[in-house]
């Protein structure tokens, strides 16, 4: 789950770490309002999505086609531009390098007090998966995208592993900071705040935090300019972060996505016409995998799980027909712990209820495998049985009207 | 012969009195798998009964129960709150063999259980695995054990749904099966694929490997290079999430490309590199195993 910047920022002043003064706005007055409140010659109005690259981005119309404004992040010198600012982005859609093509209507804005920049560096944690640890990236490259930098110039990326028990060492801090060039109160201020950012991605179960671009002022004082959280969905689940829980922002998820969530399903959309519904995320992939080797497009990846009841698999059922691009639909279960007579029953009560107008393409194999294909046979639903897992794809994409 | 787990397997059922371990508890022992033992705290004492009969004595603690029963391996089926503390509770009681099923573990509990597991001599498959079985000998899994067959094939895999996938399609064709091993679909894990081959390689009654990986990480290609420098046995190998858009999580945690990395096209090239033989469609794993052999 993701956070925007000024709820990352929140976090980050509750573990003492350094930020601007700011204020969120979510209409143009509000945007005045906060620059009168900050009290400060020059403020930056940032626009908050869950996409990176805002500053490089462009605002459009809602139609897409004309530009409203260079760039989704202004630095602003009197409360009108602010006003001005934020009523060309609120309501708007951002386009970044990160937000795909239909880029992210902005909601908010972020009014926070400019500072002087005398260096940006980059500061980053997150899951070295093979070391099973976290990790701290830092580079003097701040503001670049740490991928870049990667690929360019990897030498120029610092690093050091720490065990979330025992937090980041003195020594390794020291080594960073030394690393970065920094020096004096700087140095000090560093220091303390990457101790305080470990323990946050720690005890906020996150999966990455970044601050891109930290900043050092022409004071010497460390700051963070970004604040990106993203934090683990699983413990959201475990009911282990309430307080960040509550900033989920659905509107920046897909809908059926988040649908799909709140059934207890695995959705991921994708641009195609064959849908899928398969139990078991490896399957599902390879499943989506073998419909375009077979000369169509996966429209969807759905994975039901090992556990799923009669009610979830009718309600896959929906969601995948609810999709105007879909042609066919092929249904691909192993049975193990979800037994195919349950899902079988599951597949005759959706199409009873649904007026289902697209071929329905069924693969069954596994757990009650006869008495699933039994209930199948017996509804007398127009439903096309596969052998395998070939032979689904092939007639899926043959019964879609597809085949070259 | 086989890996990791055979007819002497001792195993100890945590979670056992719960809803899914019962269910996988009846299916091990359907299996004739030994299960010795159930732990489900504050219902020490009481006797588990299968669906056939069998009764299995429940303890309060693992300690206790591997003292009064040898066991000598634990799975668990606990929630994902309490199974790092399940797994640490299992590694404590000295088990060298400790088979973690639960979905949804937060990650920094895996990265704390991956933390203290190192300082003991526990293998831990999983988390968020089916398990694993040898055929006709034990089965410490949640796997639907009729579509296996006793053989020499070798099988490790990130999937569960998909492992089955490839042991039906293999015994279809009358490969059968040294041991079945589902890693899982996490992001950290107790065994990784360079474990689990560095036994298969090892292991006698192994012939030839298959090998299903998928998006995310780098394991893929860390096997890659473990196979080019020790493996002398055939390897099959099948990549899932070659369609899979970047930045989007694939159902396991962790199966993602994340900044251009852990595509399938990397591991599929690294694993040619590897001599591996590729497998672009999962229907075609176990035909290709076949024509290797």
């Amino acid at each position: 789950m993701n956070l925007h910047e000024y709820q990352g920022k929140e976090v980050f002043r509750k573990h003492g770490l350094p930020v601007s003064a700011g204020f969120v706005a979510e209409t143009p007055e509000q945007a005045a309002e906060a620059f009168t409140k900050l009290g400060v010659p020059v403020a930056v109005v940032k626009s908050q999505i869950h996409a990176g690259g805002r500053g490089k981005g462009t605002v459009y119309e809602k139609d897409l086609k004309t530009v409203r404004l260079q760039g989704g992040v202004k630095v602003v010198k009197s409360a009108a531009e602010a006003r001005d600012i934020a009523s060309k982005i609120l309501g708007y859609p951002l386009v970044t390098k990160q937000s795909g093509p239909q880029g992210r209507v902005v909601r908010r804005v972020y009014v926070e007090a400019g500072c002087d920049i005398d260096r940006e560096l980059y500061l980053g944690i997150v899951l070295d998966r093979k070391a099973g640890k976290p990790v701290v990236m830092a580079s003097r490259e701040g503001g670049m995208e740490i991928e870049e930098v990667a690929a360019r110039n990897p030498g120029a990326i610092l690093k050091e592993h720490f065990d979330v028990g025992l937090g980041l060492q003195g020594f390794q801090a020291r080594k960073l900071a030394f690393g970065l060039g920094l020096s004096g109160e700087t140095f000090k201020q560093f220091a303390k705040m990457l101790a305080q950012l470990c323990r946050l991605y720690v005890e906020r179960d996150c999966s990455l935090v970044e601050v891109n671009p930290l900043v050092v002022t022409k004071q010497g004082n460390v700051v963070a300019l970004d604040a990106k959280m993203t934090v683990d969905e699983r413990a959201i689940e475990l009911k282990k972060q309430p307080e960040l829980e509550a900033m989920r922002d659905v509107s920046e998820e897909d809908p059926v996505e988040h649908e799909a969530t709140s059934y207890g399903l695995n959705y991921v959309s994708m641009e195609g016409n064959i849908g899928c519904m398969v139990n078991g995320a490896g399957l599902a992939m390879a499943t989506m995998d073998i419909i375009k080797q077979a000369g169509g497009a996966p429209a969807n990846f759905l994975d039901v799980g090992g556990g799923a009841n009669k009610d979830q698999v009718k309600k896959a059922f929906k969601l995948l027909l609810a999709n105007p691009d879909v042609k066919a639909l092929f249904i691909n279960i192993f049975g193990g712990i979800l037994r195919c007579d349950v899902l079988a029953q599951g597949i005759v009560d959706a199409v009873k209820e649904v007026d289902v107008k697209i071929p329905v393409v069924v693969r069954l194999e596994g757990t009650n495998v006869e008495q699933g294909r039994e209930i199948l046979k017996a509804s007398g639903l127009k439903i096309i049985p596969a052998a395998d897992m070939a032979d689904g794809a092939k007639k899926a994409i043959e019964a879609a009207g597809l085949k070259r | 012969m086989s890996i990791l787990v055979d007819k002497n397997t001792r195993v100890v059922v945590q979670g056992l009195t719960g809803e899914a371990g019962t269910v996988h508890g009846n299916g091990m022992l359907d299996y004739a798998t030994q299960v010795v033992a159930g732990v489900t705290p504050g219902k020490g004492g009481t006797t588990w009964e299968s669906k056939k009969g069998v009764k299995v004595p429940v303890f309060n603690t693992v300690d206790e129960a591997v003292r009064k029963t040898d066991a000598n391996a634990s799975i668990i089926f606990v929630p994902g709150a309490a199974a790092a503390d399940g797994v640490m509770e299992a590694a404590s009681a000295g088990l060298p063999l400790v088979v973690c099923i639960t979905e949804g573990i937060s990650i920094m509990d895996e990265v704390r259980l991956r933390a203290f597991l190192r300082s003991t001599k526990t293998r831990m498959i999983g988390p968020n695995c089916p398990g694993l079985i040898t055929p006709g000998q034990a089965k410490l899994g949640i796997m639907p054990g009729y579509i296996h067959k006793p053989g020499d094939i070798g099988v490790v895999s990130r999937s569960g749904t998909l492992t089955y996938e490839v042991v039906w399609q293999l015994s279809a064709l009358g490969l059968g099966q040294s041991t079945a091993v589902g890693i899982g679909g996490d992001p950290v894990q107790g065994t990784d694929f360079i474990d689990v081959l560095d036994l298969f390689n090892k292991d006698a009654a192994t012939r030839a490997i298959v090998m299903v990986g998928e998006i995310g990480g780098t394991m893929e290609e860390e096997a890659a290079d473990f196979i080019k420098r020790n493996v002398k046995k055939p390897v099959v190998a099948f990549i899932g999430g070659q369609t899979a858009p970047p930045g989007k999580r694939m159902g396991h945690a962790g199966a993602i490309i994340q900044g251009g990395k852990g595509t399938a096209a990397a591991k599929y090239e690294a694993l040619r590199a590897a001599g591996v033989a590729c497998v672009q469609s999962p229907a075609d794993i176990g035909k290709t195993m076949k024509a290797v052999l």
